[in-house]
Protein backbone atom coordinates (compact mmCIF):
# COMPACT_ATOMS: atom_id res chain seq x y z
CA UNK A 1 0.00 0.00 0.00
CA UNK A 2 1.51 3.71 -1.25
CA UNK A 3 1.90 6.06 1.98
CA UNK A 4 3.22 9.00 -0.34
CA UNK A 5 3.00 12.82 1.39
CA UNK A 6 2.18 14.38 4.25
CA UNK A 7 -1.00 15.35 4.32
CA UNK A 8 -3.90 13.18 6.12
CA UNK A 9 -6.08 11.68 4.19
CA UNK A 10 -9.15 14.81 4.20
CA UNK A 11 -10.59 17.00 1.91
CA UNK A 12 -7.64 19.40 1.89
CA UNK A 13 -7.72 18.56 -2.17
CA UNK A 14 -11.05 16.98 -2.74
CA UNK A 15 -13.35 19.38 -4.96
CA UNK A 16 -16.50 20.89 -3.50
CA UNK A 17 -16.96 20.10 0.54
CA UNK A 18 -20.47 19.11 0.21
CA UNK A 19 -22.67 16.35 1.49
CA UNK A 20 -25.94 15.50 -0.38
CA UNK A 21 -28.95 13.47 1.74
CA UNK A 22 -32.05 13.00 1.12
CA UNK A 23 -34.84 11.98 3.64
CA UNK A 24 -38.61 11.15 3.32
CA UNK A 25 -40.95 13.34 4.85
CA UNK A 26 -41.54 10.89 8.00
CA UNK A 27 -41.39 11.40 11.91
CA UNK A 28 -38.10 11.81 13.12
CA UNK A 29 -36.24 11.62 10.26
CA UNK A 30 -35.27 15.22 11.37
CA UNK A 31 -32.90 13.56 13.56
CA UNK A 32 -30.97 11.85 11.18
CA UNK A 33 -30.62 15.04 9.40
CA UNK A 34 -28.99 16.50 12.52
CA UNK A 35 -26.39 13.30 12.50
CA UNK A 36 -24.90 14.83 9.32
CA UNK A 37 -24.71 18.33 10.68
CA UNK A 38 -23.12 17.26 13.54
CA UNK A 39 -20.47 15.00 12.05
CA UNK A 40 -19.43 17.92 9.52
CA UNK A 41 -19.50 20.72 12.67
CA UNK A 42 -17.20 18.14 14.14
CA UNK A 43 -15.35 18.02 11.21
CA UNK A 44 -14.06 21.98 11.42
CA UNK A 45 -14.02 21.82 15.07
CA UNK A 46 -17.08 23.93 15.51
CA UNK A 47 -18.19 23.98 19.23
CA UNK A 48 -20.79 21.39 20.15
CA UNK A 49 -22.80 24.74 21.17
CA UNK A 50 -22.77 25.89 17.71
CA UNK A 51 -23.89 22.70 16.95
CA UNK A 52 -26.20 22.21 18.68
CA UNK A 53 -28.20 25.71 16.98
CA UNK A 54 -27.31 24.39 13.44
CA UNK A 55 -29.22 20.82 15.11
CA UNK A 56 -31.81 22.78 16.03
CA UNK A 57 -32.43 25.04 13.33
CA UNK A 58 -32.68 22.17 11.06
CA UNK A 59 -35.19 20.34 12.97
CA UNK A 60 -36.91 23.37 12.39
CA UNK A 61 -36.29 23.61 8.52
CA UNK A 62 -37.27 20.16 8.30
CA UNK A 63 -40.34 19.75 10.45
CA UNK A 64 -41.70 23.22 8.85
CA UNK A 65 -41.56 21.38 5.69
CA UNK A 66 -42.65 18.22 6.63
CA UNK A 67 -45.77 20.05 8.29
CA UNK A 68 -46.64 22.74 5.57
CA UNK A 69 -44.85 22.14 2.43
CA UNK A 70 -47.04 19.57 0.67
CA UNK A 71 -43.67 17.44 -0.75
CA UNK A 72 -44.93 16.44 -4.19
CA UNK A 73 -41.68 13.57 -3.85
CA UNK A 74 -42.70 12.89 -0.06
CA UNK A 75 -38.98 13.73 0.18
CA UNK A 76 -36.48 16.64 1.52
CA UNK A 77 -33.15 16.98 0.12
CA UNK A 78 -30.71 18.57 2.32
CA UNK A 79 -27.29 19.92 1.43
CA UNK A 80 -24.31 20.72 3.62
CA UNK A 81 -21.81 22.68 2.71
CA UNK A 82 -18.44 23.28 4.47
CA UNK A 83 -15.98 26.41 3.29
CA UNK A 84 -13.91 29.80 4.86
CA UNK A 85 -14.90 33.05 4.23
CA UNK A 86 -12.20 36.21 4.93
CA UNK A 87 -10.69 33.27 7.01
CA UNK A 88 -13.40 32.32 9.27
CA UNK A 89 -14.92 28.52 8.43
CA UNK A 90 -18.60 27.97 7.98
CA UNK A 91 -20.96 25.39 7.96
CA UNK A 92 -23.82 25.67 5.55
CA UNK A 93 -27.39 23.74 5.69
CA UNK A 94 -29.64 23.27 2.22
CA UNK A 95 -33.10 22.12 3.36
CA UNK A 96 -34.85 22.03 -0.12
CA UNK A 97 -38.40 21.34 -0.73
CA UNK A 98 -40.60 20.64 -3.54
CA UNK A 99 -43.73 21.60 -1.98
CA UNK A 100 -46.24 24.11 -2.59
CA UNK A 101 -43.94 27.15 -1.75
CA UNK A 102 -44.80 30.18 1.22
CA UNK A 103 -44.53 33.66 1.19
CA UNK A 104 -41.95 33.88 4.20
CA UNK A 105 -42.38 37.52 4.81
CA UNK A 106 -46.00 37.20 5.43
CA UNK A 107 -45.67 35.04 8.21
CA UNK A 108 -46.92 36.62 11.25
CA UNK A 109 -43.92 37.01 14.04
CA UNK A 110 -45.08 34.98 16.90
CA UNK A 111 -44.92 36.26 20.78
CA UNK A 112 -45.95 34.41 24.06
CA UNK A 113 -48.81 37.18 24.69
CA UNK A 114 -50.21 36.23 21.50
CA UNK A 115 -50.18 32.52 22.05
CA UNK A 116 -51.41 33.09 25.43
CA UNK A 117 -54.60 34.21 24.11
CA UNK A 118 -54.96 31.89 21.31
CA UNK A 119 -55.56 28.45 20.44
CA UNK A 120 -52.24 28.49 18.20
CA UNK A 121 -49.40 27.96 20.06
CA UNK A 122 -46.87 27.47 16.96
CA UNK A 123 -45.15 29.53 14.20
CA UNK A 124 -42.07 29.60 16.16
CA UNK A 125 -39.95 27.56 13.56
CA UNK A 126 -38.54 30.48 11.33
CA UNK A 127 -37.54 33.14 14.34
CA UNK A 128 -35.98 30.04 15.60
CA UNK A 129 -33.87 29.43 12.77
CA UNK A 130 -33.07 33.07 12.24
CA UNK A 131 -32.13 33.39 15.87
CA UNK A 132 -30.04 30.48 16.00
CA UNK A 133 -28.36 31.06 12.80
CA UNK A 134 -25.45 33.86 11.45
CA UNK A 135 -27.29 33.90 8.19
CA UNK A 136 -30.40 32.64 6.70
CA UNK A 137 -31.93 32.91 2.81
CA UNK A 138 -35.09 31.74 2.24
CA UNK A 139 -36.53 31.62 -1.48
CA UNK A 140 -40.19 29.94 -2.51
CA UNK A 141 -41.94 29.61 -5.40
CA UNK A 142 -44.47 27.09 -7.26
CA UNK A 143 -41.25 24.80 -7.70
CA UNK A 144 -40.93 24.54 -3.67
CA UNK A 145 -38.97 26.59 -0.98
CA UNK A 146 -34.86 26.60 -0.51
CA UNK A 147 -33.82 27.57 2.93
CA UNK A 148 -30.21 27.89 2.93
CA UNK A 149 -28.73 28.56 6.72
CA UNK A 150 -25.10 29.08 7.34
CA UNK A 151 -22.91 29.29 10.98
CA UNK A 152 -19.91 30.54 11.16
CA UNK A 153 -17.28 28.26 13.21
CA UNK B 1 -34.07 5.05 15.50
CA UNK B 2 -35.77 6.00 18.74
CA UNK B 3 -35.37 9.31 20.15
CA UNK B 4 -38.22 9.28 22.21
CA UNK B 5 -38.20 11.12 25.15
CA UNK B 6 -38.65 9.58 28.70
CA UNK B 7 -40.18 11.48 31.23
CA UNK B 8 -39.94 10.51 34.84
CA UNK B 9 -41.12 12.32 38.10
CA UNK B 10 -41.03 12.77 41.84
CA UNK B 11 -43.53 14.57 44.30
CA UNK B 12 -41.88 16.66 46.86
CA UNK B 13 -44.49 18.64 49.08
CA UNK B 14 -46.15 20.68 46.89
CA UNK B 15 -43.52 20.64 44.18
CA UNK B 16 -43.23 18.26 41.31
CA UNK B 17 -39.65 17.69 39.98
CA UNK B 18 -40.00 16.13 36.14
CA UNK B 19 -36.92 14.64 34.17
CA UNK B 20 -36.23 14.70 30.46
CA UNK B 21 -34.43 12.25 28.78
CA UNK B 22 -34.25 12.84 25.04
CA UNK B 23 -35.92 14.53 22.37
CA UNK B 24 -38.98 16.63 22.92
CA UNK B 25 -40.90 16.94 19.93
CA UNK B 26 -44.44 16.23 20.29
CA UNK B 27 -44.58 13.17 22.07
CA UNK B 28 -41.87 14.20 24.32
CA UNK B 29 -43.74 17.02 24.93
CA UNK B 30 -47.47 15.22 25.52
CA UNK B 31 -45.67 13.03 27.69
CA UNK B 32 -44.32 15.84 29.78
CA UNK B 33 -47.88 17.48 29.72
CA UNK B 34 -49.47 14.21 31.09
CA UNK B 35 -47.33 13.66 33.90
CA UNK B 36 -47.61 17.26 34.70
CA UNK B 37 -51.32 17.54 34.55
CA UNK B 38 -51.54 14.75 36.56
CA UNK B 39 -49.24 16.22 39.38
CA UNK B 40 -51.18 19.47 39.13
CA UNK B 41 -54.82 17.39 39.59
CA UNK B 42 -53.01 16.09 42.25
CA UNK B 43 -52.86 19.55 44.12
CA UNK B 44 -49.00 19.97 43.24
CA UNK B 45 -48.45 24.18 43.42
CA UNK B 46 -45.23 24.37 41.53
CA UNK B 47 -42.95 22.05 38.51
CA UNK B 48 -39.47 21.90 38.28
CA UNK B 49 -38.80 21.09 34.50
CA UNK B 50 -35.05 19.05 34.28
CA UNK B 51 -33.96 19.04 31.08
CA UNK B 52 -30.51 18.17 31.60
CA UNK B 53 -30.79 14.77 29.51
CA UNK B 54 -32.10 16.79 26.84
CA UNK B 55 -30.48 18.45 23.88
CA UNK B 56 -33.13 19.03 21.62
CA UNK B 57 -36.61 20.39 22.28
CA UNK B 58 -38.11 21.36 19.06
CA UNK B 59 -41.08 24.48 18.53
CA UNK B 60 -44.10 21.59 18.46
CA UNK B 61 -42.25 20.42 22.01
CA UNK B 62 -42.08 24.23 23.51
CA UNK B 63 -45.72 24.92 22.21
CA UNK B 64 -47.00 21.78 24.26
CA UNK B 65 -44.38 23.45 27.40
CA UNK B 66 -46.33 26.94 26.53
CA UNK B 67 -49.42 25.10 27.05
CA UNK B 68 -48.24 23.60 30.58
CA UNK B 69 -47.04 27.00 31.63
CA UNK B 70 -50.00 28.35 30.73
CA UNK B 71 -51.92 25.66 33.13
CA UNK B 72 -49.66 26.51 36.02
CA UNK B 73 -50.44 30.10 35.15
CA UNK B 74 -53.91 29.98 35.59
CA UNK B 75 -53.72 28.14 38.79
CA UNK B 76 -51.22 30.65 40.29
CA UNK B 77 -48.34 27.94 40.44
CA UNK B 78 -45.00 28.03 39.37
CA UNK B 79 -42.80 26.81 36.76
CA UNK B 80 -38.96 26.95 36.57
CA UNK B 81 -36.58 24.92 33.92
CA UNK B 82 -33.26 23.88 34.82
CA UNK B 83 -30.44 21.76 33.22
CA UNK B 84 -30.67 23.67 30.02
CA UNK B 85 -28.08 23.56 26.95
CA UNK B 86 -26.98 26.93 26.23
CA UNK B 87 -29.19 26.13 22.86
CA UNK B 88 -32.14 25.87 24.72
CA UNK B 89 -31.67 28.33 27.26
CA UNK B 90 -31.10 30.74 24.10
CA UNK B 91 -34.28 29.45 22.56
CA UNK B 92 -36.46 29.48 25.65
CA UNK B 93 -35.45 33.30 26.07
CA UNK B 94 -35.89 34.13 22.35
CA UNK B 95 -39.04 33.10 22.85
CA UNK B 96 -39.89 35.03 25.88
CA UNK B 97 -40.45 32.12 28.13
CA UNK B 98 -37.77 33.38 30.78
CA UNK B 99 -40.44 36.23 31.28
CA UNK B 100 -43.01 33.79 32.72
CA UNK B 101 -40.74 30.51 33.69
CA UNK B 102 -37.64 30.87 35.87
CA UNK B 103 -34.38 29.73 34.71
CA UNK B 104 -31.84 28.25 36.83
CA UNK B 105 -28.62 26.47 35.99
CA UNK B 106 -29.42 23.62 38.82
CA UNK B 107 -32.45 21.50 40.22
CA UNK B 108 -31.24 22.73 43.96
CA UNK B 109 -31.78 26.68 42.84
CA UNK B 110 -35.08 26.31 40.72
CA UNK B 111 -36.60 24.23 43.76
CA UNK B 112 -35.64 26.77 45.83
CA UNK B 113 -37.23 29.51 44.39
CA UNK B 114 -40.29 27.58 43.44
CA UNK B 115 -40.55 26.37 47.35
CA UNK B 116 -40.61 29.45 48.56
CA UNK B 117 -44.09 30.78 50.30
CA UNK B 118 -46.15 32.89 47.61
CA UNK B 119 -46.51 36.00 48.89
CA UNK B 120 -49.62 37.04 46.40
Amino acid sequence: MSQGGTAPPGLANAGPREVSMTIPVAPEMEIVATAQAAALGEYIAMSRDKIDEVKLALVEACINAFEHADCRDEQLHLTFRLGREKGREWLEVEVLDKGKGFNHTAVEEPSLEKAFVSHRKRGWGLQIIKSLMDEVDITSGEWGTRILMRKYK
Amino acid sequence: MSETCKVSSERRGDVAILWTDGYINNQGGEEIAREAYAHLDQGVRALVLNLEKTRIVNSIGISILIEVLEKVMDRKGALAFCGLTPTIDKTFRIMGLAQYAEIFPTQEEALRSVSKPQTA
